[in-house]
């Protein structure tokens, strides 16, 4: 059974009558199959209306779909030979960031991402894909390993946000965040970036600096939640919070990928099938991992100084006033 | 991050009442405050550290010291309204502390010594970098490498700056990578903490000093206290994330008292460039 979203709910009532008349066209004889086509073009249409006119806050919940593709499914659909590589050599391996080596068109490359889990078990375990401070030192260990070995770095963001915790903040998760900024900063390899699903504030950005920043159509990216802005906001009860009021925070934030775009924070959207990312074919991974054999033939000319010189005017043109 | 629900915070801590007598907000004890002045705004009977503006902190930390891009205000990028519209908002904060933004930066000397220096103020936002907090780092940071000078930097803030949305964020990335740039320069930083200092100042340049001194007593941190006692429903401990607790955790190389604080910097630097 699918999983849809309130304003998907016309959609799940349309499928299932159609299913229901493909299962009387075949006991019956009588034939609905073109009823039943009829339908699933009502379908298509409706999906595609829907999803033309996202609000904010619905493609938030979209960036969090939970059949929405997660990191390792972006390294299935897009890479062969992947190993993951564990642990950040200091305290834990921390399993809400997966790191590790594949090939991207028969060219290895080092692939990094927040990654969340599919069913309860695995989504305690990955931390809803909340980081800790091993997570961001894990990631950066596989970023020295790739600079070291002339290996490209793509880094795949979807991250409620770095986790809040005791042992977090007791080893350092602001330090650790920090630290991979002022390192992404200087690798002397090209670091694409692909904001998947959430880019929740700074765990999402400790993954984010690179040489070309990526969002999908529907992931969303920004400073703090609509959750957490309307706690800020509004200064109610947790309960008291409509979807009206996320609603109202997610749009005022400006957190969508068209938003980024307009604001000169990423470089181009990657458009996502009618319906999401969780509606994915084959293809679409194929045309995603066009766009990163493309972008890094494009960033290959250049010399280590010339790519860090200019990730760092990237960066500083951002916002500049 | 952490954002503070910064005009309650200013209003119960920052603002040091007017007049002859000064209640300390730790001991409670009401003081003179010529007194308290004269002790570098710390409490004579417990050491309380006051929170001080930036203004209080240059003239305790320089000899002389001259802001430089004093006339950078914020824009309001998002169009962002809240409970008033933020440009709004910014000019309330501009009325109460006479600042333009959150930080002062500029040349200052201590001795013979010149650096360069970045100070924000919870006073204003909270302390919170957005735009022009950040620019203005980075500046500070540039022109450091420039004139081949070291960098110091005082922070108090809740974190990022949320009416400037995304901008916010992409200052931590943009200072941080400016602090990159001064490294390879081999030109020192030292970052001060003061209390509070959260959030996205903290998840930037302000943990990335070759040497962090912190104030006794400050709170500093990624989460505030808040979120995390909500997220993991649990009590935090006594002296959870104080000065001594990072210093403990190996986070920071000092806790340093504000009376010795402009003697440790400058020896500090001598000792390293
Ligand atoms: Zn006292």
């Amino acid at each position: 059974m699918p999983y849809f979203l309130d304003f998907e709910q016309p959609l799940s009532d349309l499928e299932r009558q159609i299913s229901e008349l493909r299962r009387l066209s075949a006991g019956n004889g009588v034939d609905l199959t073109k009823e039943a086509n009829r339908l699933d073009k009502k379908l298509e249409e409706m999906r595609k209306d829907i999803y033309s006119r996202l609000t904010p806050w619905q493609k938030t919940q979209i960036a969090r779909h939970p059949e929405r593709p997660y990191t390792l499914d972006y390294v299935r659909g897009m890479m062969e030979g992947f190993h993951e590589l564990h642990g950040d050599r200091l305290f834990a391996d921390d399993p809400a960031i997966t790191a590790g080596f594949a090939f991207l068109d028969g060219r290895p490359l080092a692939v990094i991402g927040h990654q969340k889990g599919r069913d309860t078990r695995s989504r305690i375990r990955r931390n809803f894909g909340q980081a800790h401070p091993e997570g961001y030192r894990k990631a950066l260990r596989v970023m020295r390993l790739a600079e070291k070995f002339g290996r490209p770095i793509l880094t795949l963001i979807d991250t409620p946000g770095a986790f809040p915790g005791i042992g977090a903040e007791e080893r350092g998760q602001a330090e650790a965040i920090a630290r991979n900024l002022f390192e992404m900063a200087q690798i002397r390899v090209p670091i694409l970036v692909i904001v998947i699903g959430e880019g929740g504030s700074g765990g999402a950005l400790a993954l984010g600096v690179g040489d070309r920043v990526f969002m999908m159509e529907h992931s969303v990216y920004s400073v703090i939640s609509p959750e957490g802005c309307a706690a800020i906001l509004w200064k109610k009860d947790k309960n008291d919070f409509s979807a009206e009021d996320y609603s109202k925070a997610a749009s005022a934030l400006k957190l969508t990928a068209e938003d980024l775009k307009r604001l000169g924070v990423i470089d181009a959207i990657i458009e996502e099938p009618t319906g999401g990312m969780h509606n994915a074919q084959d293809s679409d991974f194929l045309r995603i991992k066009e766009l990163l054999i493309n972008t890094l033939a494009d960033l290959e000319g250049m010399s280590p100084e010339e790519l860090c010189a200019r990730r760092i005017e990237r960066l500083y043109a951002i916002g500049n006033i | 991050m952490a954002w503070f629900k910064e005009d309650k915070v200013v209003e119960k801590k920052v603002k040091i009442p007017e007049g002859t007598w000064i209640k300390c907000d730790a001991c409670a004890e009401i003081i003179y405050r010529k007194e308290v002045e004269r002790n570098y705004m710390v409490c004579p009977k417990c050491t309380y550290h006051f929170r001080i503006s930036a203004r209080e902190r240059i003239s305790l930390l320089f000899d002389e010291f001259e802001e430089t891009h004093g006339e950078l205000a914020p824009a309001d990028p998002l169009q962002f309204v809240d409970t008033m519209p933020y440009g709004e908002r910014v000019r309330k904060q501009q009325a109460k502390t006479g600042l333009k933004e959150a930080l002062i930066c500029g040349n200052g000397r201590m001795g013979d010594r010149r650096v360069k220096a970045a100070v924000l103020d919870f006073g204003f936002m909270g302390g919170s970098m957005g735009r022009v907090v950040g620019q203005k780092i980075v500046d500070s940071v540039e022109e450091a490498i420039a004139e081949r000078l070291p960098f110091i930097s005082v922070s108090s803030s809740g974190g990022a700056r949320m009416q400037e949305g995304i901008y916010s964020l992409m200052q931590m990335a943009k200072t941080s990578a400016a602090v990159a740039r001064l490294g390879k320069a081999s030109l020192p930083f030292i970052s001060i903490l003061t209390d509070p200092t959260f959030g996205g100042v903290t998840a930037s340049f302000a943990m990335l000093g070759d040497v962090i001194i912190a104030e006794p007593r400050s709170l500093v941190g990624f989460a505030g206290p808040r979120v995390i006692e909500q997220t993991i429903k649990q009590t935090l401990p006594e002296g959870f994330q104080r000065a001594e607790f990072l210093l403990e955790h190996g986070m920071i190389d000092m806790v340093v008292e504000r009376k010795q604080l402009r003697a440790t910097v400058a020896e500090l630097l001598t000792l390293l460039a």
